[in-house]
C-alpha cells in the first residue's frame, strides 16, 4: 500500500475515509446511539441480579465486556451494512487506492465509535457496580481490547456484508476468533477491579497487544479476498 | 484528464476469452471484445445475460476466471488500482451516501481519487448536470433522477478516460436523459471510450457508435451502428430469443 501511495497519500486517504463515516453518524447517530443503548440496558439490567461486592470484580468484568462485545457486534454490522446500501461498498472498492487502505479507514472508523461509546459506558458501570473509584489501568485495557476486537470485527463484517444471513454469520464467524481478546480483556478488568497491581495484569496485557499486532498486520492482507464477490 | 494519456493506436478495452463462473454457474463463456478511444459501445442482452458481470470484470469489482482483460492500456491482473484510476463506473445503484451532502459526496471520491482543484471540478460538475440548487442538500432528499445525475457527476469526478456505465438511463427525466446524451457525446469527442449497457435497443442504438448483443454469457452480435432499429430489434431476437 505504502509503494504506490506513500505514506502521505495512505494516511490522507485512511483520514478521509474515516471522516465519511464520522460525518454520516454525526448526522444519523444511527450506530453510537443504538451502542450506548444497547451497552447501558445490559449493564442496568445486570446490575439489579448482582449485590455489590468484593466478589463480584470478576462478574462485573464479564458484564462490562459481555456488553461491549455484542454493541460492538451490533455496530459493525450497521458500519457494513450501511457501506452495502446504494452500493457504496462497490464505490469505495471503484476508488483507485489499495484494499488494505480501505480495512484500514474502516477499522479507524468502528474503532472511533466504539471508543466514544466506552467513554460514556465504563464512568456509569463505575457508578452502578459501586467500584473503589476509577482503576487507571481501564485507559488501557479498553483501547487495547478495542483495538483488537474492531480489528477482527471490521474483517469478518465485511466478510459478512456479502452473505443471506449477515445477521446471524458475524457473531456466529467473529465471536471465536475474538475470544482471546475478549478473555483476556474480562481477566485483566476483574483483577483491576479487585485492586489488583499493574504487575497482575501485565500477562494479560501482552496477550491483548499480541492480538491486536497479530490481527493489524494479516486482516489489511486478507481483506481484499474477503471483500470481493 | 489527470495526467492520464489516450494512446490513440490503441485500444481502450481490450477482452480475449474472458471466462468468469460461480461455481457450476459460467457467467460469462469466451468474451471477446474491443473498443477503441472514442467509441461508444453499447452491449445490449436479457437479463442473466452477463452483461452486469462484464462490467464488474473491467471495473476490477469481480476477478475473471479465465483470459485476458486490458483497460485503458493497463492489464487487469497487474494493474488494477492503475485501471480503477482510468474508469468512470455508473452502476444500477447510486454508490452515493444518503446522510452526505450532494457537494460532500463528490469531495469524498475527489479526495479518493486525488483530484486537483477539487472545488473548482466539483462546482463544474454539478453545474453540468443541473443540481447547482440542490448541491448542499443530503442525497437522500433528491429524487431518484437527480440522484442518477449525482451519480453520473460522481462517475466523472476523476475526468476518467474510460467510461463503463450499467444502465446510465436507469430513472433519469427526459431533460436529464438528453444532458446524458451531451455528456456521452462529449466524452467520445474527446476520445473518451465509452462502454454501455442497456435493456432498451431504441434508447442504446441512439447513444452509441457500435452495438453489441449479450446471450447466455457470449457476444452473439457485434458491428457498427448499421442496422436501422427494426433490423437491430430482428437480430436481438435471433440472438437471444427474446423480443425487446
Amino acid at each position: 500500500m505504502y509503494r504506490s501511495e506513500g505514506l502521505k497519500g495512505s494516511a490522507d486517504k485512511i483520514l478521509t475515509i474515516v471522516w465519511k463515516d464520522i460525518k454520516s453518524e454525526i448526522r444519523t447517530k444511527e450506530i453510537a446511539t443504538s451502542l450506548v443503548a444497547f451497552a447501558l440496558l445490559v449493564i442496568i439490567v445486570v446490575s439489579f441480579a448482582l449485590e455489590p461486592g468484593e466478589n463480584t470484580s470478576t462478574i462485573a468484568a464479564g458484564i462490562l465486556w459481555v456488553a461491549f462485545t455484542f454493541a460492538g457486534v451490533l455496530g459493525l454490522s450497521r458500519s457494513f451494512v450501511l457501506e452495502k446500501d446504494k452500493g457504496c461498498l462497490q464505490g469505495l472498492m471503484l476508488c483507485p487506492v489499495d484494499r488494505s487502505l480501505l480495512y484500514l479507514g474502516k477499522m479507524l472508523s468502528i474503532l472511533v465509535f466504539m471508543l466514544v461509546v466506552e467513554a460514556i459506558i465504563v464512568p456509569v458501570f463505575i457508578v452502578l457496580f459501586n467500584q473503589h473509584g476509577f482503576p487507571p489501568q481501564l485507559l488501557v485495557i479498553v483501547p487495547l481490547a478495542t483495538i483488537g476486537f474492531a480489528a477482527v470485527g471490521t474483517l469478518f463484517s465485511a466478510m459478512a456484508v456479502n452473505t443471506r444471513a449477515r445477521d446471524v454469520m458475524m457473531p456466529l464467524l467473529f465471536l471465536p476468533i475474538a475470544a482471546p481478546v475478549i478473555i483476556a480483556a474480562i481477566k485483566s478488568t476483574g483483577l483491576v477491579l479487585s485492586g489488583e497491581s499493574w504487575g497482575a495484569i501485565a500477562s494479560w496485557l501482552g496477550v491483548m497487544a499480541a492480538f491486536d499486532v497479530i490481527f493489524l498486520a494479516v486482516s489489511p492482507l486478507v481483506f481484499e479476498f474477503v471483500i470481493e464477490e | 484528464m489527470n495526467g492520464v494519456d489516450i494512446q490513440a493506436d490503441g485500444y481502450a478495452i481490450e477482452v480475449k476469452r474472458l471466462i468468469k463462473s460461480y461455481g457450476e454457474h459460467h457467467a460469462l463463456r469466451g468474451i471477446d471484445l474491443s473498443v477503441k478511444w472514442g467509441d461508444i459501445l453499447a452491449i445490449f442482452g436479457p437479463n442473466g445475460a452477463g452483461k452486469t458481470t462484464l462490467l464488474k470484470v473491467l471495473a476490477t469489482l469481480v476477478k475473471p476466471s479465465a483470459g485476458d482483460v486490458s483497460v485503458a492500456g493497463f492489464n487487469l491482473k497487474q494493474d488494477a488500482i492503475m485501471i480503477r484510476r482510468r474508469i468512470g463506473v455508473v452502476t444500477h445503484q447510486t454508490l452515493l451516501y444518503d446522510d452526505l451532502s450532494a457537494y460532500e459526496n463528490l469531495r469524498f471520491y475527489g479526495k479518493m481519487y486525488d483530484v486537483s482543484n477539487l472545488r473548482d471540478r466539483i462546482n463544474h460538475l454539478v453545474a453540468q448536470v443541473g443540481l447547482e440548487s440542490r448541491i448542499h442538500d443530503p442525497v437522500r432528499t433528491l429524487s431518484r433522477g437527480m440522484q442518477q445525475r449525482l451519480a453520473i457527476a460522481r462517475a466523472l469526478i476523476h475526468d476518467p478516460p474510460v467510461l463503463l456505465l450499467d444502465e446510465p438511463g436507469t430513472g433519469l427525466d427526459q431533460h436529464a436523459s438528453a444532458m446524458f446524451a451531451t455528456i456521452l457525446n462529449s466524452a467520445a469527442n474527446k476520445q473518451r471510450a465509452v462502454l454501455m449497457t442497456s435493456h432498451s435497443l431504441e434508447q442504446g442504438a441512439a447513444l452509441s457508435s457500435r452495438v453489441a448483443i449479450m446471450a447466455d454469457g457470449k457476444i452473439a452480435y457485434e458491428g457498427s451502428k448499421q442496422l436501422d432499429i427494426g433490423n437491430l430489434r430482428e437480430v436481438y431476437y435471433q440472438c437471444t430469443g427474446v423480443k425487446d
